[in-house]
């Protein structure tokens, strides 16, 4: 526990000048892309006045310096406020809380998916390294990690929503169904089995791969000649023996798919029209929201700590070598 | 059931002939046998930042907004000028143009039960139309006050002579009335009655989900007889286009309006049974597809370079290929469908690959030894698919005249920023809307003096006395007769001089379900009210 205590003190310590950085670095990203604020909000206003633009740069605070509008938001940053985002006239806190449920309920399955789906064909293909079923297994895993995951939620629509109608093609949820409770969260379930199935899929493949390769290598391993030597049920030498070792790099993986992920519900999101994180850093980037993006950025990279730090936490817990290493650093 | 009423309908389109009803009276008749009741879903590609249509009077706004706050009239294919009263129901011009007189509807209510009254239109002239709507801000530029002798009669007095042709033309799109119970004395920017909008029109704002839909339920106190029919819409958010699709394949939604189905899909969707694809209802609202050129290059400010580029230019194919059929070729700056300006005698420069290389050569910029003349920076619009598209066409179609175009793609603020603020660009690909009449949006693009930084305007720096003042003259020509001519004379100069290519004009399409009826059946249809929109059961 006292382990687990110091890793996240030091992690804490340590990200905030990461913080800093990150946002210093989105404010000067954005404002070195061309057009602002008001500029992406023109286009949907179709037609002004040079009177109307003035005042809209003036009512949003753009006509200030960036050094102004960069410590304003710092500043406020202090004070746990993330600011008013300009693309949607709203508090940025609002619109990341109303989102990031979705994401990580949309994450968080696909993850489960992957990882339990993944290593569990891993330790079948990893059983009998160069039989047919690894083969096929590897075959067909590197051809879904080949496919771009809005290609295969496409694919997936088409099938299951359109042509068979199991599922329904977008959304989160019934649109204004009253469902409440438990027929609420089986509503939401149904709705994202195509999703964290376009998305898990993908990462699955990782998994998969990566536990048949931490297999095929455990079987040349000194203890494992040495259980099959013993006697050992071929059963219990991969579950207990080759499959354990294999599984720990799984566990780093695990953590650093927490961040590529968020990459990748972008698209799922946009193809499922998921209201979620991913499509909302993609609003902000084009609607040039400074605030809004820099919001985000800070939240994922809470997120990213926050994952692997449980990470390292779970790894500590799997491998005593671990913990002894990190003290003596 | 939707067999019977359809023929039905024409009967009594049959019947109108000879009896001579009204537009109007034909449309009730028909209304009373429309089925009532049932959801309906309409996909919306994005979500509007306001649902102030007094505010924002763009499309994006009016296609969810106009189902609930109403203009003083709405565009109609055979009304009497073109409209149908809907809050107002007549409007009179003072024959010095200084004035006009609105009868307003009587016994209309808000959606909270209080009386709408010639105040509300007062308020919503001098406190929003004129200060914060950004077409408003133009057409009632020298609006003065607002009179209201009675509850029922609002009368513009305006400072400068005003054409009773332009408000008129203008009404369906900047007079969206707001409640000045809930905005009086208030920051009207930033009412919250703008997310959740209250008016007096057949659907009330019931909730917005972030992302997901918009939800409007029928107004049982509409002014409207046996009006509206449907119990509810909802607005879905699909951001994907191909999610509209699939969802519309699937029974999920029964609409989707402004092309969100794309084109090259359309063929194979309208073979789905039961979805249809309607291209009525966007008669009012035609974009033009238009070459933006910046004067300030030397080059393109001599007049046959740009007659040059307009030669080279096959409009029909353009027609053919970018837009598959579902547009026309431009000949000006008015598109053909709208009637009342459009002078078919004018015609523009035609394909003519030979002409445009003797203009060039003529001009002084005779071809170098790799065949080409000079170069030149193209930025398309990202507009739509089909304004990148163009520019795709646009570079080939001038290599072959030997200018050497460089394509430069920008996101939608990068875009406006450097075409409309920094001027940094040689041609620009632009889709600029018609509004109903020449002086809401189209003579801003070949006007002179605009100041930087008005998007959609002409920021090519072009200057031309004559077009100058003829553009003043119709600002202040009350006879409507003269008024037209002028606007006649002004395409003419247009073309001819070309300050900027008309290429093509658009309008999009609707696909939805044949369960929906009445679908496209006025020329603002995706953003008018809906009130006879209906659901066959």
């Amino acid at each position: 526990m006292n382990r687990a205590l110091t890793l996240t003190r030091r992690r804490v310590v340590s990200s905030i000048p990461v913080l800093l950085i990150v946002i210093v670095g989105t404010f000067l990203l954005l404002e070195a892309a061309p057009g602002d604020a008001v500029d992406a909000y023109l286009l949907s206003l179709g037609g002004g006045d040079a009177g109307l633009v003035a005042e809209l740069r003036q009512s949003y605070g753009l006509d200030q310096s960036l050094v102004k509008r960069l410590t304003l938001y710092v500043g406020a940053l202090l004070r746990f406020d993330l600011g008013w985002s300009v693309a949607f006239d709203r508090p940025v806190l609002d619109l990341i809380a109303e989102r990031l449920p979705n994401t990580l309920w949309l994450m968080g399955a696909a993850t489960a998916l992957a990882f339990s789906l993944g290593s569990l064909l891993g330790i079948v293909a990893g059983a009998r390294p160069g039989s047919l079923t690894d083969r096929a297994l590897s075959i067909g895993s590197l051809a879904l990690y080949a496919v771009p995951s809005f290609w295969l939620g496409l694919v997936l629509v088409l099938v299951f929503a359109v042509d068979l109608r199991w599922f329904p093609t977008a959304g989160i949820e019934t649109i204004a169904s009253g469902k409440t409770g438990l027929a609420r969260v089986a509503d939401i379930a149904w709705h994202l089995v195509l999703p964290v199935s376009a998305l898990g899929f993908i990462y699955l493949a990782l998994f998969l791969r990566m536990m048949r390769t931490g297999m095929a290598e455990a079987w040349r391993q000194d203890f494992v000649l040495f259980a099959r030597a013993r006697g050992l049920a071929r059963r219990r030498i991969v579950l207990s023996h080759v499959a354990r070792n294999a599984l720990l790099p799984l566990v780093t993986m695990l953590g650093l798919q927490a961040a590529a992920m968020l990459g990748g519900s972008v698209v799922v999101e946009s193809v499922f029209a998921i209201p979620g994180f991913g499509r909302l850093a993609h609003e902000a980037v084009s609607g040039r929201d400074a605030p809004l993006l820099t919001g985000i950025i800070i939240v994922s990279a809470v997120l990213v700590i926050v994952v692997n730090l449980l990470v390292d936490i779970a790894y500590a817990a799997l491998d005593p070598r671990v913990g002894s290493g990190e003290a003596s650093s | 059931m939707a067999g019977l009423l359809i023929s039905r309908r024409n009967l009594l389109l049959g019947a109108g002939g000879v009896l001579a009803t009204s537009g109007l009276l034909m449309r009730m008749t028909w209304a009373d046998d429309l089925p009532r009741g049932g959801r309906l879903v309409v996909a919306a590609d994005s979500e509007p930042r306001t649902l102030n249509p007094a505010i924002v009077a763009s499309n994006g706004v009016f296609f969810i907004a106009s189902k609930v706050i109403e203009p003083l009239a709405e565009a109609m294919m055979d009304g009497e000028g073109g409209l149908a009263p809907r809050l107002a129901t007549s409007w009179e011009g003072a024959e010095d143009g200084l004035s006009v007189t609105f009868k307003l509807r009587e016994g209309v209510t808000w959606h909270d039960g209080a009386p709408f009254t010639s105040e509300d239109v007062a308020f919503s002239a001098m406190e929003v139309w004129k200060p914060l709507q950004n077409l408003g801000r133009v057409v009632f530029a020298n609006l003065d006050t607002v009179e209201t002798p009675d509850a029922h009669t609002a009368i513009f007095r305006f400072s400068a002579p005003t054409p009773i042709q332009l408000i008129r033309n203008a009404l369906p799109v900047v007079t969206s009335v707001l409640p000045k119970h809930l905005y009086e004395g208030t920051d009207i920017a930033a009412n919250p009655a703008n997310n959740a909008p209250m008016g007096t029109g057949p659907f009330k704002f019931a909730e917005h989900k972030p992302g997901e839909y918009f939800r409007l339920v029928r107004n049982d106190a509409y002014w409207g007889e046996g009006l509206p029919k449907l119990d509810e819409i909802i607005f879905r958010v699909l951001p994907d286009r191909a999610a509209a699709a699939s969802a519309l394949e699937a029974g999920e939604i029964q609409v989707a309006a402004f092309s969100q189905v794309p084109l090259v899909d359309l063929e194979r969707i309208a073979k789905v049974p039961g979805l249809k694809v309607v291209t009525e209802g966007y008669e009012a609202l035609t974009y033009q597809l238009v070459v933006e050129i910046n004067h300030r290059n030397e080059i393109l400010a001599d007049q046959s370079v740009r007659q040059a580029i307009s030669h080279a230019i096959d409009r029909d194919f353009v027609v053919d290929t970018v837009f598959l059929g579902h547009a026309q070729a431009a000949t000006g700056p008015v598109p053909q469908n709208a009637p009342q300006f459009y002078n078919p005698d004018v015609k523009p420069y035609s394909f003519d690959i030979e002409r445009a290389n003797a203009l060039l050569d003529e001009a002084g910029y005779p071809r170098g030894e790799d065949g080409k003349r000079f170069s030149l920076r193209l930025l398309p619009a990202p507009f739509f698919s089909e304004t990148r598209q163009f520019g795709d066409y646009l570079r080939q179609a001038l290599g072959k005249v030997g200018i050497d175009v460089t394509l430069v793609n920008n996101d939608t603020p990068a875009h406006l920023k450097a075409v409309y603020t920094d001027h940094d660009f040689d041609l620009a690909v632009g889709s600029p809307v018609f509004r109903g009449d020449p002086a809401i949006s189209t003579t801003i693009l070949v006007q002179s003096g605009i100041p930087d930084g008005v998007p959609f305007s002409n920021q090519g720096g072009y200057a031309n006395a004559e077009l100058d003042t003829i553009i003043d003259q119709a600002a202040e020509t009350i006879d409507t007769e003269a008024r037209t001519a002028l606007y006649n004379d002004f395409q003419r100069i247009v073309v001819e001089d070309l300050p900027l290519i008309n290429v093509a004009e658009w309008g999009f399409t609707t696909v939805a379900s044949d369960a929906v009826l009445n679908v496209g059946n006025n020329p603002r249809w995706p953003v008018s009210s809906w009130a006879d929109t209906a659901l066959a059961s």
